[in-house]
Parts: structure tokens; sequence; C-alpha cells
């Protein structure tokens, strides 16, 4: 093959080509029009942001009332300043002064003027807490066995691909899942539409991140800190628990909040499970039904009176300052425990 | 100054008793529950299989495939019943579509800007008002669509009915959107600085660059995050269970209430249906069929990727 000789080039011979022009102004112009668009969608999509905030701000906030001391009038909850605290169906009149919380401290009711969301934010706190107590310690194991122990092989190579389909599948199917695993078919041990079967089924949902972000942190650890380790005779589990953990743990708990917090504002899966709406009382065992914000705001929204959905925004207010308090803590873990290794 | 002697130190051969065995069980024992703890993924995604695949099978029994694919009204809980799971799917189809409208252009150009355009400083600032919109939960989008939106389309549709797909569409567009700019700002930005630095030598704008040379050489991960926008779209329940309505319509007019797969599981779930009933079956159907199509957009996805993938050091 020969290359094509270019032919011998005159200096005075080159014309510029006809057909070639700049036009630079009108091609500035257009990249001005482009650039313009691009702050525009930004714009755009923190418009919303905002919008969407100050609708729920408007409608909501004048639902909230600063908690007052009162006596306890049959059942209405309220926290006395004597044991036992919370009294959630005061029976009988005492007279007894005990602290009432409108909306925050009140159960579902029909009346929206008398409905609070009790129920509601402690079966968020009870999910949470077993979230945590599930996802935690399997989701960083099976980050810490994928990261640290296993061999590149074809079964953990099918665990990797597996756990990031699992991501794309769909929350709901997760619930279904929670319908035939949970409620169906382990009855006897989670006592159907529970609060251990709704803890469970959340908990498969976000085993994914904190896998994920387990991994994420574990690999961050640098190799020498494991050499070092190993070095002085140390088994694999020793180094692990004694040099990368504490390292990785601040991206490991970082995750687990992100996780926990998508875990908490997840309605679909919990409906498919039946987790009910209409609770007035406290979840008081494992087995307990249960309700959770997000259901409650479902519920709310989804009624025809408005004086419900001036509920509903004032649930969203709620429900996003305990998304926001935990993100605080996951920045201010993430901030405290970073140490700098290099 | 001690004048007396020291005591000598024990030899080292007393202190330094390892318990080898001990440690090698250990090592086991954390090694082997660790091991389990990976196979729960694994038995989450065999557990959805199997409890998919076995009430479909009971379903299956009652209703044909054929049924299934061709009836053109879906009533299952009427006496006269439909199963037309393509009037289903026309709604979540259509929904889908509406906000993958919206979130393409915002996403990708968010990203760009982002990515390109944006100071390090307003993009540190920026990149977490994106998360936060991100992680918004859905209900709140929901109640956004039906008490914010809907009733503000309507000043300007006036035949736009209180349910709607359109104003579920938009809002679901807006909830995938920071999914959208997030990943595929990741995919521009890794791109590397010398292709643009090339591209400037040869004489091209910014934006030439950028549309010729930076966003082909980022397309699998742009691509890859298109499709689980789309995915998360279709999966997508409180949006549309909320805005668009509960009435099971086949056709593509956004002005009126319909009924996606994932709303009819909900409305049916919310309905005291007991297990082993044709109600209870059908939604293990419909779940099926929304299975079947997020893992083909998965499956697409990482071939894609895998396909397209430029590779730069």
């Amino acid at each position: 093959m020969t290359r094509p000789v270019a032919p011998p080039v005159q200096e005075d011979s080159i014309e510029p080509a006809n057909n070639f022009e700049p036009n630079i102004s009108r091609r500035y112009l257009i990249d001005k029009i482009f650039v313009s668009l691009t702050w525009l969608a930004v714009a755009i999509s923190t418009a919303v942001l905002a919008a969407l905030l100050i609708d729920v701000l408007i409608d909501g906030l004048p639902r909230f009332s600063w908690p007052f001391i009162g006596t306890d009038v049959k059942d209405a909850p309220c926290l006395r300043l004597t044991p036992p605290f919370l009294v959630t169906h005061p029976s009988e009149f005492t007279g007894a002064a005990c602290l009432k919380w409108p909306f925050i401290m009140d159960f579902p009711s029909r009346r929206p003027e008398e409905a609070g969301l009790l129920s509601a934010l402690i079966g968020t706190v009870y999910v949470m807490l077993l979230i945590a107590a599930i996802a935690f310690p399997v989701g960083v194991g099976a980050g810490i066995f994928l990261e640290e122990f296993a061999t590149d092989n074809w079964w953990t190579r099918a665990i990797e691909i597996n756990i990031s389909n699992l991501a794309g599948v769909p929350s709901i199917i997760y619930g279904l899942l929670g319908l035939a695993a949970f409620v169906r078919f382990m009855a006897p041990v989670t006592g159907g539409r529970s609060l251990i079967t709704g803890a469970l089924t959340l908990s498969l949902l976000i085993l994914p991140v904190i896998i994920v972000a387990t991994r994420e942190a574990l690999r961050a650890v640098p190799d020498s800190l494991r050499q070092a380790g190993f070095a002085l005779g140390a088994t694999r589990w020793q180094v692990i628990w004694s040099h990368v953990l504490p390292v990785a743990m601040p991206g490991i708990l970082t995750g687990t909040i992100l996780g926990l917090s998508r875990a908490i504002g997840e309605t679909a899966p919990l409906i498919t499970i039946g987790a009910l709406t209409f609770i007035s009382f406290l979840p008081d065992s494992l087995q307990s039904p249960f309700t959770v914000l997000p259901i409650q705001i479902y519920n709310w929204v989804s009624r025809p009176q408005p004086a419900f959905h001036v509920n509903a925004a004032a649930g969203i207010i709620v429900l996003m300052v305990v998304l926001l308090f935990m993100n605080a803590t996951a920045i201010f873990l993430r901030n405290k425990f970073q140490q700098k290794i290099r | 100054m001690t004048s007396e002697i020291s005591p000598s130190p024990p030899p080292l051969t007393d202190l330094w008793r390892p318990n080898r065995q001990l440690n090698r069980w250990i090592e086991l024992g954390v090694k082997s529950v660790f091991a389990l703890f990976a196979f729960v993924s694994v038995a989450t995604t065999i557990g959805i299989v199997l409890s998919l695949i076995f009430e479909t099978f009971e379903f299956s029994q009652e209703v044909s495939l054929w049924q299934f694919l061709t009836d053109t009204k879906w009533t299952p809980l009427f006496a006269s019943a439909q199963f037309g799971i393509f009037v289903l799917i026309s709604a979540t189809v259509m929904t889908s579509a509406i906000a993958i409208t919206v979130a393409l252009p915002l996403g990708l150009l968010s990203a760009v800007y982002l990515s390109e355009y944006a100071p390090s400083k307003l993009r540190s600032f920026l990149k977490p008002i994106l998360e936060i919109l991100a992680g918004v939960p859905t209900v709140v989008f929901g109640y956004f669509a039906l008490l914010f939106v809907t009733p503000l389309l309507q000043k300007f549709i006036p035949n736009l009915q209180g349910f709607n797909a359109l104003s579920a569409g938009l809002v679901l567009g807006v909830s995938i959107t920071p999914l959208v700019a997030s990943l595929s700002e990741d995919a521009i930005y890794a791109v590397p600085q010398s292709l643009r630095d090339g591209s400037y030598a040869l004489g091209a704008t910014k934006r030439e660059t950028i549309i010729s040379v930076v966003l082909p050489a980022a397309l699998s991960g742009i691509v890859a995050s298109l499709i689980l926008a789309i995915s998360r779209a279709i999966g997508e329940t409180m949006i549309v269970t909320l805005a668009a309505g509960q009435n099971p319509r086949l056709g593509l007019n956004p002005f009126v209430p319909v009924m996606t797969m994932t709303a009819y599981i909900v409305q049916v779930s919310l309905g005291d249906t007991p297990a082993g009933s044709l109600a209870y079956k059908t939604i293990f159907a419909v779940g099926m069929t929304l299975f079947v199509i997020t893992l083909g957009l998965n499956i697409f996805s990482y071939w894609f990727v895998r396909r397209f993938r430029e590779k730069y050091e």
C-alpha cells in the first residue's frame, strides 16, 4: 500500500477555500443561546423545588400550633410529667397536668381538625430503627465479604451483577415480594401485616444502597494500611476490624443514612404489604399493625375534603423535617469522623 | 535515680501467646456469616422471581395469556371480567413518555451547565440542591401534582380533568430530572480535558465542542442514566396513583384520568383482598409485567454501555 503523496505546495499558490466561512459572530450567538438554555434548565429545576417547598409551607404551616400544658382528657394522648410519661388513651380523668401538642400528638381521626400523626410519626421512628438494626449489619457484612474476603470468581461476579440489577427493580415489586414472602409465607413469624414485615421489606429495598456504599468506602482505604496489619501477623478479620473499618466508617454511615432516608420516604411497598392507614394506637410489639408518615400523607391527600389536604401538607412538613434531620446527621458524621489517611 | 535493680522484664515468650486456632475459627465464622449476608441479595432476587412466577402461573390457570394480551378493557373486579394488560401499559407508557420529554432536556442541559459552564463554587452549591430534589419522597411530588400543578394547568387547559396523565407525567418528569442530571453530569465530567482541547485547537467554539465531542464521548453514560430514569418512571407509584387517577382506559389522551400498572397494584392493595382470590393474583401478574419491562430495560442498558463505552486513560 502506498501512501498518497501530497502534491508539492508552493507558497504563492495557496488560495483560501471559497466554501469555508468561519462565520464567527453567528456561531458565538448560537453559543450564547445554548448557554442560556442550559442555565434555564437549572433555573427551572430549582424553581420547581422552590415552588414545591413554598406551596407545602403555605398550605401546611397554619395547621401547626405550639405545645401547651393541659389536663388529660379521655382518649386524647398527652405527655405526662411523671411516669408513665406518654399516655395514649387515658381512660379516666385524673386531672394530672400533661403536655399536649395538637396535630403532632393526636391520632388520626375522621374529623380533619382533630386528626394528627402521632401513630404515623412513632411508626416511622420504629420502622427506621428496625431497618437500621437489620439492614446495617447485613449490608455492611455483605459489602465486607465482597470487597475484602471474596476472590474474583464467577460467583462473586454474579452477586455483583445481581446487586446492580436489584437497584433497578421498582420499589412496588419489593412490596409484592414482601406480600408473598413475609405477609403470607412467614405469617407465623411476622404476624402478617406487621411492623417487622414492613421493616424487613424496606431493609431488602435499601440493602443494595448500603452494600454499594460500604464497598466504595472500603475501596477508598489505602492498601498500605492492610499490608501493615498483615505484616504484624494479624488475620484478615483482625485487620478489617481494627484498621480498615474505623477508617471506612464515615463513608459507610453516610451511605446507610442516605439509604434509610430513602426507606422512610417509601410509600408504595408498604401499601402493597397492607400497612393500615387508620391506626389509633401505637405499635407495642414487632407483630402489631402500624402506619408510617408517607402512608398517612397519602391517605390524607387522596381524600376529597380540602381540610385533609391541609393535614397532608402539614404531614409533609414533618416528613421533610425528619429527612432534613437525617441528612444533616449524615453530613455531621462524615465531617466528625473523617480522618485524613494519606 | 534508683539504686535497686529493676526486675528484668518477663521473657517475650510468656506474653506472646497467639491463639492461632481460635483466630482461625473466628476468621472462618466471620467469613461464612458475611458470605451468607452477601447471599441475601441473591435470595432477594430469587424471592422476587419465584413469588411473581408462582402467582402469575396461578393467574394463567384462570385467564389465558391471549386474553391478557388482547382484551381491550381492564375490569378484573367486575362480573364480566376483562384483563387487557395493554390498557394499563398504555397509561404507564403515556405518563413515562411525558416524564422523559420533561426530564431529558432539563436533566441533560442541567448536566452540561453544571459540568461545563458553572463556576466551581456554584457547582458545589447546585449539586446538593439536585440531590435534595432527588431525595424528596414521591408522595410529596404526588401532593404537588394533584393540588398545585393540576389546578395551575386547568387555568390554561379548561377541559383538563381533576385527575389526568398530563400533570402526573410532568411532575414525574421533574422527579426524575435530578437522576438524569446527576448521572449524566458524572459521565460528562469524566470526559478527559484533552478531547476538549483538541476540539478547541481545531477552532470549534465551546458549544460545538460540547455537542460534537463531549456529549458523544459521554454517550454510554448518558444513555445509561436515561434508561435508569425511564425504568424509574415506569415503576414509580405514588405520583401516578395520586394525580393520574384510577380509571383504566385504553388510549393516549393525557387530559383524562387513566390507571397505570402501579396504580392498579395500589388500588387492589388498599382494599381487603384475600390471598388466593383472582384480584390477589392479578396484582402479581401486573407486577410480573412491570418486572419484565424494567428487566428488559436494564439488560438493554447493560448491553448498550458495554457496546458503546469509550475508554480513556
